[in-house]
């Protein structure tokens, strides 16, 4: 298997580094490949620049980081604007609407999806945006098996809130299989 | 989160407790910083369900001296900190090294100097490693790459520091420490723990804390097993009382160096790839060993014959081991995250034979492939 290199970018506070740990996992411990994940974020503990880095790879993964990732889900317009660039040609964007007005670069596989509004919808609260977010990501890509990352999530989410959170993953895998109109638009 | 066979993603701060654990590690003083404060976190949790003892301290340097006295009394003790706190450990740790105190320092570099770059990631403390307690010392340092690595060299900072009687630093970096990857850990009883030489004869006996007998590292007892010795900071005789004797001192000082370096070969940990016939070696360490080594495939890729030499072990510098599996190069290329600090060892190693080219890399972000690839072709 390639090397898949998957940037997660956005706000402190949303949940990314978390999302890029469960996803490493999925790859390393549930699929049997390997994983790398990284994370810059600064020195805030909510706001600020937040981005987590996973490579999924059948081979060693000798450098550890992203510079032109295949996978790229921007959850706020800043880390959009910052990253819309590095996106490999043909490679994919997901983009959260509910805070970004994505411009994706032509060829790229793109998805407008409303990930904080289906977290609110799905689950009564914004912060499991994370989630729908992995579910979406997995779906559109197949970069993990779902089975892994369900595994995955269910092993790393707190205590109490495994339940809640499968739903909020579930609801991201849904808006990419069967989008609703003027939601989940994958062109 | 453990899979099929052992797997588990782990960050390399969590491979560094793991690490110290199974070597032994039963007291840890430390005050948090980023980017090391995940080992102080979960060293919290798990050093009393071991019977072990943890406590933050006021600062970086009680912490120090509390890890001094902690590992006087018989314990395995460690501190883990990033460069302002290894700064102001310094003192202690040079304490540690004249009254032979065995004890692990972990450094998880980040920009400096100063508060620097918190959570960003250099390699800016090697120097310090060496030289950032005054006068003349010993100084053991390693330095992994990967998490699985830390794992295995953290159980060689304890090993090393008990028998040698030493303090022994950990140089990690932000890349390295908080980054996850897919690791199985040995079992413990597959793991080699050495324990620090205790005195032969019973309390009240004649013990004496720096006499080394027939060997060159005496053996040491802990405080409240009823032997009765001082320590102290300044130079001192074999009974450990201080002294001004030109030539108890001289012998003292020589002693507490040549241990270190009698055992410079069994101390080097040192790595080569494509050597043979090479053009171009390529030497690094740490974080900046991984985008290096994709660099020299890259260049072997374009026809370039290109090496690599990956430095585990900094401190004593391999400077032999250097010096042969660079014998052949027409340049050798050391790529850091800092302004120069091992080039100049490297220089140093070579002795002017081989023209030797420095790639720094400041700012807090980790060298690509790219940087050094397009660095070997320049060489």
């Amino acid at each position: 298997m390639k090397r898949t290199e998957i940037r997660l970018a956005g706000e402190g506070g949303q949940g990314l580094i978390l999302a890029g740990i469960i996803l490493a996992e999925a790859a390393a411990v549930y699929d049997g490949a390997n994983a790398v994940q990284t994370q810059s974020y600064g020195p805030e503990s909510r706001g600020g620049a937040s981005k987590a880095e996973v490579i999924i790879s059948e081979d060693e993964i000798d450098y550890p980081k992203v510079n032109r990732p295949d996978i790229l889900l921007v959850m706020s317009q800043l880390a959009h604007d910052k990253y819309i660039g590095d996106l490999r040609p043909g490679g994919t964007l997901i983009a959260d609407t509910s805070n970004v007005t994505p411009r994706a670069p032509e060829g790229a596989r793109v998805f407008e999806l409303p990930l904080t509004d289906i977290s609110v919808n799905t689950t009564g609260r914004a912060i499991a945006a994370n989630i729908v977010a992995l579910g979406a990501l997995v779906a559109a890509t197949g970069v993990v098996s779902k089975d892994a990352i369900e595994k995955a999530v269910a092993a790393r989410v707190p205590a109490g809130t495994v339940e809640v959170n499968l739903r909020a993953l579930n609801a991201g895998m849904e808006v990419v299989r069967r989008p609703a109109t003027g939601s989940g638009d994958a062109h | 989160m453990v899979g099929a066979g052992g797997v588990r993603l782990m960050q390399g701060n969590e491979a560094c407790v793991e690490g110290a654990l199974a070597a032994g590690l039963r007291f840890f003083a430390g005050y948090p910083i980023t980017p090391s404060t995940e080992i102080a976190e979960l060293l919290a949790e798990r050093l009393p369900q071991v019977g072990g003892a943890f406590i933050q301290m006021e600062d970086e340097l009680a912490s120090m001296g509390a890890v001094v006295g902690a590992s006087l009394a018989g314990l395995k003790a460690m501190t883990a900190t990033s460069g302002p706190g290894f700064s102001l450990k310094q003192e202690n740790i040079g304490f540690a090294a004249l009254a032979e105190v065995p004890c692990v320092i972990v450094d998880v570099q980040r920009v400096g100097p100063s508060t620097g770059m918190p959570t960003s990631p250099a390699q800016g403390d090697v120097m310090q490693a060496r030289w950032g307690t005054h006068g003349d010392h010993p100084t053991v340092a390693f330095t992994p790459w990967s998490v699985s690595e830390t794992f295995s060299l953290t159980v060689t900072c304890f090993n090393v520091a008990e028998e040698l009687r030493t303090p022994v630093i950990l140089l990690l970096d932000e890349v390295i420490g908080h980054m996850r990857e897919k690791v199985v850990l040995p079992p413990p009883e597959a793991v080699t723990v050495v324990d620090r030489k205790k005195p032969a004869v019973p309390p009240g006996e004649g013990y004496s804390a720096y006499d080394p007998g027939d060997g060159d590292i005496p053996p040491l007892a802990a405080f409240g097993d009823g032997y009765r010795f001082h320590v102290t900071g300044l130079l001192h005789d074999r009974s450990g009382f201080p002294t001004n004797d030109p030539e108890e001192a001289a012998y003292l000082l020589n002693r507490i160096c040549e241990k270190v370096e009698r055992r410079r070969a069994r101390l080097t940990m040192i790595e080569s790839r494509d050597v043979h016939g090479a053009d171009v070696v390529v030497v690094a360490y740490g974080c900046t060993a991984r985008p290096a080594s994709r660099a020299v495939r890259m260049a072997r890729e374009a026809g370039i014959r290109a090496g690599l030499v990956r430095l585990i072990t900094l401190w004593p510098f391999p400077r032999e081991d250097v010096a042969r599996l660079t014998a052949g190069a027409r340049r050798i290329l050391v790529p850091e995250m800092n302004l120069g600090q091992i080039v100049h060892e490297v220089e140093s190693a070579v002795a002017g034979r081989i023209p030797v080219v420095h790639l720094g890399k400041v700012g807090g972000v980790l060298m690509t492939p790219e940087e050094i690839f397009e660095a070997v072709k320049g060489v």
